[in-house]
């Protein structure tokens, strides 16, 4: 067996060509280490270099939650309309600083049903189905008849987002109550839970199921509906994004609805697109909310029935017989 | 006839004769499994088509289906009355009748999750119910309940079956052979010796006495689906208990049926005796009472005020639309029932069967009582939709997917009492006077 292989060796020559092996390959390693760190700090001066160019073109954008900042406009990227990561990220967050209201005037409503047909139109129901449905309505016997606009009333104390298993339907931090029917289970306790009825199921194939098919679900207007899940009124929010009025709100052809930002205290109505103040409007008017006493907390207030514009008409059914 | 003279051979005898496959059992099961065939095809129409086949529409949105569901939650409830409430306490003449009431709540605990999921509009995204888990949900609840009784129940069945079958493989030659491997490997080794049966006794002790909070939460979280709605007719306080005494009489008469049958077919007469019926015969009685007095508070207590809501509700209950079937459930189903049963010649086998098919079949109303015509009695007005929204009528495709549950229990309830005993027989021989079991 040779010495020069035991640890106990006390062969002189042998031990210095060890150690002589050993310190090469320790200024190899150091070397190596130095090398990559050199081509490392070459690589990042290049990328640092490259970034410093700029156009010299400075914009001033205004930012979502309301800054006004400043860049160059190489920086600038257009951001890519993804509808996956608006309705997972964005349709969840709201429009950051606001707080969406609807005032509606109940002494203006004649029925004319525009509001009905914008609505079904854009989110894709059949007649018998309502987001917003004017309800034909007498207190008690004595008093007067009137028609009544009803959606859904957005209440910040939503008791179907309380009942929701798995959050599809949830509330959003601008007020609006959102419903994401790629999630929704169909169990329809948010049905049972409104006391305003204001939510609809899509019993059977949506309304043109067959065009729509393959469409990127836009959870801002809810379309493509889906079989076997909920819909209901959203406030338009798609419309909102892009600065506009709600469907309704802007087919309304009687100036019955307000609509605005209860943060900055006014509210503009969709036909006159006047605006005024939200709180002297509904103290002027002796504005009102749906059955305050249940506490669902509604962002829909309405405005009292009294000299009424139009005489009160039975109305005439145009859903069918059966569905 | 003196019971002491029964040998534990002839108890043996008596309570496994039954297992074997004979005509009679195979024209039943074909005829159960053919009407599930017909039942299954009536529901892949409805996965293919959706819920749109089923009556219900965007006002009455719980119908046939989530009744149903409210009726299995009661039935089941059951096993918790016979073998917990009323074993716990010591009651020695139920020991024939644990089994068969664990067997009915292990068959209508199971059923019931099924039924839910015919109610969903997206069954196939049931996964999400535990992936976007919200606490917040009585629905979490109710899953979670359901499953955990359904879980204790079925160990309840099981556990003094250990000890029947391993009595049965060794000394029953008429055991099917297919069956002789499985009852061994079921039976877990139990040899009967002290330190195993300590641990058998103490286990079923600790799950009767979980069984207890379980079940009380299965009915009560189930109210609560409705409690929680400010809705008239489901806004009560009362809704828990109310719907946790009413599930006792379900299940109550649904053991009482059971009993009968089990006593005629497999020739039970010396176990189920008189007495038995007499004593659940009693057992219903009084819960039926404790149900009634939670109707009158919460008919009577909202009758008296007639909120605006309510009387609404309440006027199409007592003397509109649903006034007829209102009053026959209520009356016939409870106050009639309770009457004749303070008589004993009404608690005899044949009597106390016959008011049992009617309290049960009048409890499935109840439920559909409860669920429906609320619905069809919002808040604000139903209008400019068509006449199905506004009355809610099951079609025959909802009405056979709501037979499939009940096919699917007897089902369930054939095979155990098929293979099983019907009747634990370690403990009824324990109960003769038989101390030790002989193996071979």
């Amino acid at each position: 067996m040779d010495d020069s292989n035991t640890p106990h060796s006390n062969n002189e020559s042998e031990n210095q060509k060890g150690s002589s092996r050993r310190d090469f390959l320790k200024n190899l390693g150091l070397a190596g280490v130095g090398v990559a760190a050199g081509a490392a700090a070459l690589y990042s001066g290049h990328i640092f270099e490259a970034k410093k160019e700029v156009s010299g073109d400075q914009k001033v954008l205004l930012t979502q939650d309301g800054k006004l900042v400043q860049v160059d406009s190489l920086e600038i990227k257009a951001l890519e309309k993804n509808g996956k990561e608006l309705h997972e990220t964005l349709g969840r967050e709201g429009i950051p600083g606001r707080r969406w209201v609807m005032v509606t005037d109940l002494s203006k409503c004649r029925n004319a049903r525009k509001c009905i047909n914008a609505c079904q139109g854009a989110h894709q129901l059949r007649p018998e189905q309502y987001h917003m449905n004017t309800l034909q309505m007498q207190d008690t016997p004595g008093t007067a008849p009137y028609n009544m606009p009803k959606n859904c009333q957005h209440c910040d104390n939503p008791p179907c987002v309380a009942v929701c298993p798995v959050d599809a339907t949830y509330k959003r931090p601008d007020g609006i109550v959102l419903i994401e029917n790629d999630r929704c289970i169909g169990c329809r306790f948010c049905m049972a839970a409104c006391p305003y009825s204001a939510r609809i199921f899509n019993w059977i194939e949506p309304k043109d199921a067959a065009n729509h098919q393959g469409e990127e679900y836009n959870v801002e207007l809810n379309v493509p509906q889906k079989l076997g899940t909920i819909s209901k009124c959203l406030f338009s929010a798609d419309r909102l994004r892009e600065g506009k009025l709600p469907y309704c709100v802007e087919a309304c052809p009687n100036s019955v609805y307000y609509f605005g930002d209860e943060n900055e205290d006014a509210v503009t109505n969709g036909t006159t697109k006047e605006t005024v103040r939200l709180s002297k409007l509904l103290r002027d008017n002796g504005g009102y909310q749906l059955m305050p006493e249940l506490g669902t907390k509604p962002r829909v207030y309405y405005l009292p029935p009294k000299n009424r514009l139009f005489p009160f008409e039975e109305a005439k059914d145009a859903t069918p017989e059966k569905v | 006839m003196d019971d002491n003279n029964l040998t534990f051979d002839k108890i043996t005898s008596d309570l496994t004769h039954h297992i074997r496959i004979n005509k009679g059992f195979m024209v039943w099961m074909g005829f159960l499994t053919v009407s599930l065939a017909v039942c299954l095809y009536a529901y892949s129409m409805q996965l293919r088509t959706g819920l749109g086949v089923a009556g219900i529409r965007d006002y009455v949105t719980w119908g046939l289906y989530l009744a149903n569901f409210v009726f299995f939650v009661a039935a089941s409830l059951i096993g918790m009355l016979i073998s917990a409430v009323l074993g716990l306490i010591g009651m020695k003449w139920l020991t024939p009748i644990t089994r068969i009431a664990e067997t009915i709540a292990v068959a209508f605990a199971a059923v019931a999750g099924l039924i839910i999921i015919s109610d969903m509009g997206r069954p196939e995204r049931l996964a999400y119910v535990f992936i976007y888990a919200r606490p917040q949900s009585p629905i979490l609840w109710d899953v979670t309940v359901i499953t955990t009784y359904f879980v204790l129940s079925l160990l309840l069945l099981f556990l003094p079956l250990i000890a029947d079958m391993a009595v049965i493989h060794r000394r029953v030659a008429s055991l099917p052979s297919w069956l002789k491997p499985v009852y061994k490997s079921l039976s877990l080794n139990f040899t009967d010796r002290p330190e195993q049966n300590k641990i058998i006794n103490r286990s079923i002790r600790i799950l009767l006495i979980l069984l207890i909070p379980a079940a009380l939460s299965i009915h009560t979280v189930t109210s609560w689906l409705f409690a929680v709605t400010s809705r008239a007719g489901w806004d009560s306080t009362v809704f828990g208990p109310y719907f946790v005494s009413g599930a006792f009489v379900a299940g109550s008469a649904a053991v009482i049926i059971a009993m009968f049958f089990f006593r005629k077919n497999y020739k039970l007469q010396d176990y189920l005796t008189d007495m038995h019926f007499n004593n659940m015969g009693k057992v219903l009685a009084t819960v039926s009472l404790v149900y009634l007095y939670f109707n009158i508070n919460e008919f009577l207590v909202p009758g008296y005020k007639m909120k605006r809501a309510d009387a609404v509700h309440l006027q199409e209950l007592f003397a509109g639309k649903d006034a007829l079937l209102f009053w026959v459930v209520q009356l016939g189903g409870l106050v009639l029932p309770i009457l004749f049963m303070l008589f004993r010649r009404f608690r005899k086998p044949l009597p106390i069967m016959l008011i049992s098919i009617a309290v049960l079949i009048a409890a499935w109303f109840k439920r559909y009582i409860i669920v429906i015509p609320t619905q069809e009695h919002p808040f604000l007005p139903i209008q400019h939709v068509p006449q199905n929204f506004v009355h809610y009528s099951p079609t025959l495709i909802e009405t056979l997917i709501t037979i499939a549950p009940f096919i699917l229990v007897l089902i369930i309830i054939t095979l155990i009492s098929k293979f099983f005993p019907v009747i634990p027989l370690h403990e009824t021989a324990r109960e003769k006077g038989i101390e030790h079991i002989k193996f071979d």
